[in-house]
């Protein structure tokens, strides 16, 4: 059993290891945008609000914080505090995708939209959608690694009630709480090359 | 000691324990899942094979021969994209790899085994999509993709596009999976430096699938949203830079060239030993190297993009990085023809395919040199040396080890031999058929012959006639190859537990092997390579007559 453990955390670090690269060439792309149109990425980063950026990248710090207490629940067999913090990290998911819910509509709204469907009116500076094509790929791209994160909390709540969990073995809440702590890595980059740009 | 292994090969032989398609289609045992890898690959081979017979067939004449010039360069890009993400990258790999790994390992299977399975149907997944490719109007940009010709191009594009995404998965759980794999599941006694150095070589190719892969399919989902959604990444017009999508793409597909030798060198680096029954030469010295390839493979890439205009600073280090790669490569053909030295050589069809492998997988290395030098690339490149050396390296030289290796690991996985001196009319006549289609191709490029292109000027003609007739000779080689091992399957279920008197774990075994590889977990009582005079242990077999 344990030798079977240990090759499921080998097989999430192999695996966050791909996610970092395949987010990374989303960052590399953005530099090197950001780098030829230094102009455009600064007049377009502001129609995004630093207030709800903020606060989302508030609710996922605290989400992983949550995580790790499930974690530390299942591995010290608290089933009622493990089953607690796997309903709190899967509701804080639920309000940052309530939240980006509110940016996304705000920006289709008023046109800030990716590529050839961009129409915002009244801009000084050109190629602004060259930023939006990045800023809805990186984030939707994140948002979608969100959802699964809840699916996968779910699938974890569903064996915690069945009381599959104790000190004895905790495996896939360990690994779930890897993949989890990643997904809120990720947005902590995403957050000031998005939000802050200077 | 033949008769000794017959009498308990029918007891749980995986091959019809559990029976019936429904258990072959759900199994987790990573032989069924490498036997169903293999022959999956032989069909996309025999696919794109054809298209190269018809491309080759087209070459005959310098006009029109009998395609037109648009379905031409839909066949080269199926032929590219077909070869490359369905049949060279999962090849060994998902074959032998799954097949061999675990047994030599002294494993009951991989680490994952219904990841295992998940990422076999995957490939499939990926393998329609490209076939339906074909269906909906194709795609005629190139296996490469290059922008924006492919974001702006009709066709089917976006949906091969999106099946070579799909497959990198597959290709990325099978890496995870052995890596995990090599890493808990060794046979107890068996430390890093007496793993088989096949199971080196798939690591060192694991390592490659998941650092670069993932890029790729970022590169492939870029792609698609440019043309869908005109994010304008890739798009001179609209402000981006389609030389930043050859950077991307190289960044995977230089390293995926390695994804695609190094599981050669893997198999190479089990049948050379075996067949000589002399203790490999270097074992570090090839185990290190392969790792060093998997590092080395991944700062090369730009040597792609010589003129597709960077500055002279940045080609200069490229090529000089180029050049620093060819180093472990030479390593280990040299410590493989030491290991041959003083050997007792039997040259069984393993060991044909294995020797034809170091002749041309030598050439195709040594003209690869030609093009990691920035002044000759800058005339070769994009003519049909380049398409001589790429196939010296990727046919030339992974599948004729798929081949050795199919060979070699034929009796263990169907209890079965095939024609010996059949197989070795093949293995000739694929190695004449070889170098009769590509040694041409070299003497074009440096002529100028640029490839890719429909029509030719008529001096090209008696070259690319000899080109075409030799892939004539190669295509009858394989199927003589391919009749061959089916036409076995009318011998009994004799082969021994060691026919070539190998060393490895998986020789130890009953051919073909019980659903759960070894009765009891095996031990190691013996380095992989170990041929000394010295008592064999007991229960070991003895070495065949040489």
């Amino acid at each position: 059993m344990s030798q079977q453990f240990d090759a499921a955390k080998i097989g999430m670090w192999l695996f966050l290891v791909t996610e970092v690269l395949m987010f990374g060439g989303l960052f590399i792309g953005y530099g090197i945008m950001h780098a030829k149109h230094p102009a455009a990425f600064q007049a377009a980063h502001h129609h995004l609000d630093r207030i709800l950026g903020s606060v989302n990248t508030i609710v996922l710090l605290v989400s992983s914080f949550t995580m790790v207490l499930a974690v530390w629940a299942a591995q010290t067999s608290r089933l009622k505090a493990l089953i607690t913090n796997l309903w709190l990290t899967f509701g804080l998911a639920g309000v940052f995708l309530v939240i980006k819910y509110f940016e996304y509509s705000h920006k289709f709204h008023e046109g800030l939209l990716p590529g050839r469907f961009y129409s915002h009116m009244g801009d000084t500076v050109p190629g602004q959608f060259l930023f939006f094509s990045f800023y809805f790929m990186m984030t939707g791209l994140h948002g979608i690694h969100v959802v699964i994160g809840m699916v996968a909390i779910l699938l974890l709540l569903r064996r915690a009630y069945k009381g599959h969990f104790s000190a004895s073995y905790f495996g896939p809440v360990e690994i779930t709480g890897l993949y989890w702590h990643l997904v809120d890595l990720i947005w902590i980059y995403l957050f000031p090359l998005m939000y802050l740009v200077s | 000691m033949a008769t000794e292994a017959i009498t308990h090969t029918n007891h749980g032989d995986y091959l019809v324990d559990p029976p019936g398609l429904k258990s072959w289609l759900t199994t987790v045992d990573h032989k069924r899942i490498g036997l169903m890898y293999m022959w999956s690959v032989v069909f996309f081979m025999i696919v794109g094979g054809l298209f190269a017979l018809l491309l080759r067939l087209e070459l005959l004449t310098p006009k029109k021969t009998i395609v037109s010039a648009e379905l031409y360069n839909q066949l080269f890009t199926l032929h590219g994209a077909i070869m490359t993400f369905l049949v060279i990258i999962p090849a060994i790999p998902g074959s032998l790899g799954n097949f061999a790994l675990p047994l030599l390992l002294g494993a009951k299977d991989v680490a994952f085994p219904r990841l295992n399975l998940a990422s076999l149907y995957i490939y499939w997944t990926g393998a329609l999509m490209a076939v339906a490719t074909l269906v909906i109007g194709g795609a005629d940009t190139g296996w490469t993709f290059y922008t924006p010709y492919s974001t702006t191009t009709g066709g089917g594009v976006t949906l091969i596009v999106l099946a070579a995404f799909v497959l990198g998965f597959s290709s990325i759980l099978t890496g995870v999976n052995f890596i995990a794999t090599v890493h808990k599941l060794r046979a107890p006694g068996m430390g890093w430096f007496e793993v088989p150095l096949f199971c080196w070589g798939m690591y060192s190719t694991a390592l490659i699938q998941i650092l670069a892969t993932p890029v790729l399919a970022i590169t492939l989902l870029l792609i698609v949203m440019e043309r869908v959604l005109s994010v304008g990444i890739f798009d001179p017009a609209l402000g981006g830079d389609p030389v930043l999508f050859q950077h991307f793409f190289w960044f995977y597909s230089h390293p995926a060239v390695y994804i695609m030798i190094l599981p050669a060198m893997a198999v190479i680096s089990e049948v050379i030993p075996t067949f000589s029954k002399k203790t490999i030469f270097g074992y570090k010295a090839i185990a290190f190297s392969s790792v060093a390839i998997a590092l080395l493979g991944f700062l090369v890439w730009a040597h792609h993009m010589f003129v597709a205009g960077m500055s002279l600073f940045a080609g200069a280090i490229f090529s000089f990085l180029t050049f620093f790669i060819a180093i472990p490569s030479a390593i280990k053909v040299f410590n493989w023809i030491a290991t041959m030295w003083r050997g007792s050589i039997t040259l069984g069809t393993p060991m044909i395919y294995a020797i034809n492998f170091l002749l041309l997988f030598t050439i195709g290395g040594l003209t690869g040199l030609f093009l990691a030098a920035l002044s000759t690339d800058v005339h070769l490149h994009d003519t049909y040396f380049v398409v001589a050396h790429f196939h010296y390296v990727m046919a030339g030289s992974n599948l004729i080890a798929l081949l050795a290796g199919i060979h070699y690991w034929w009796p263990k996985m169907f209890g079965r031999f095939y024609n010996e001196a059949m197989g070795k009319i093949a293995a000739a006549l694929v190695f004449i058929g070889f170098n009769a289609t590509f040694l041409p191709q070299f003497l074009l490029g440096s002529r100028g012959m640029p490839r890719r292109y429909y029509n030719y000027l008529e001096q090209f003609q008696t070259l690319h006639v000899f080109s075409t007739v030799g892939s004539w000779v190669l295509a009858i080689g394989l199927f003589l190859a391919l009749a061959n091992l089916l036409a076995s399957f009318r011998n009994k279920k004799e082969a021994p537990a060691n026919p070539w008197g190998g060393r490895t774990l998986e020789w130890e075994t009953s051919s073909p092997p019980t659903t759960h590889n070894f009765e009891g977990q095996p031990v190691l009582k013996h380095g992989p390579y170990d041929y000394r005079p010295e008592p064999a242990p007991v229960g070991a077999p003895e070495p065949t007559h040489h």
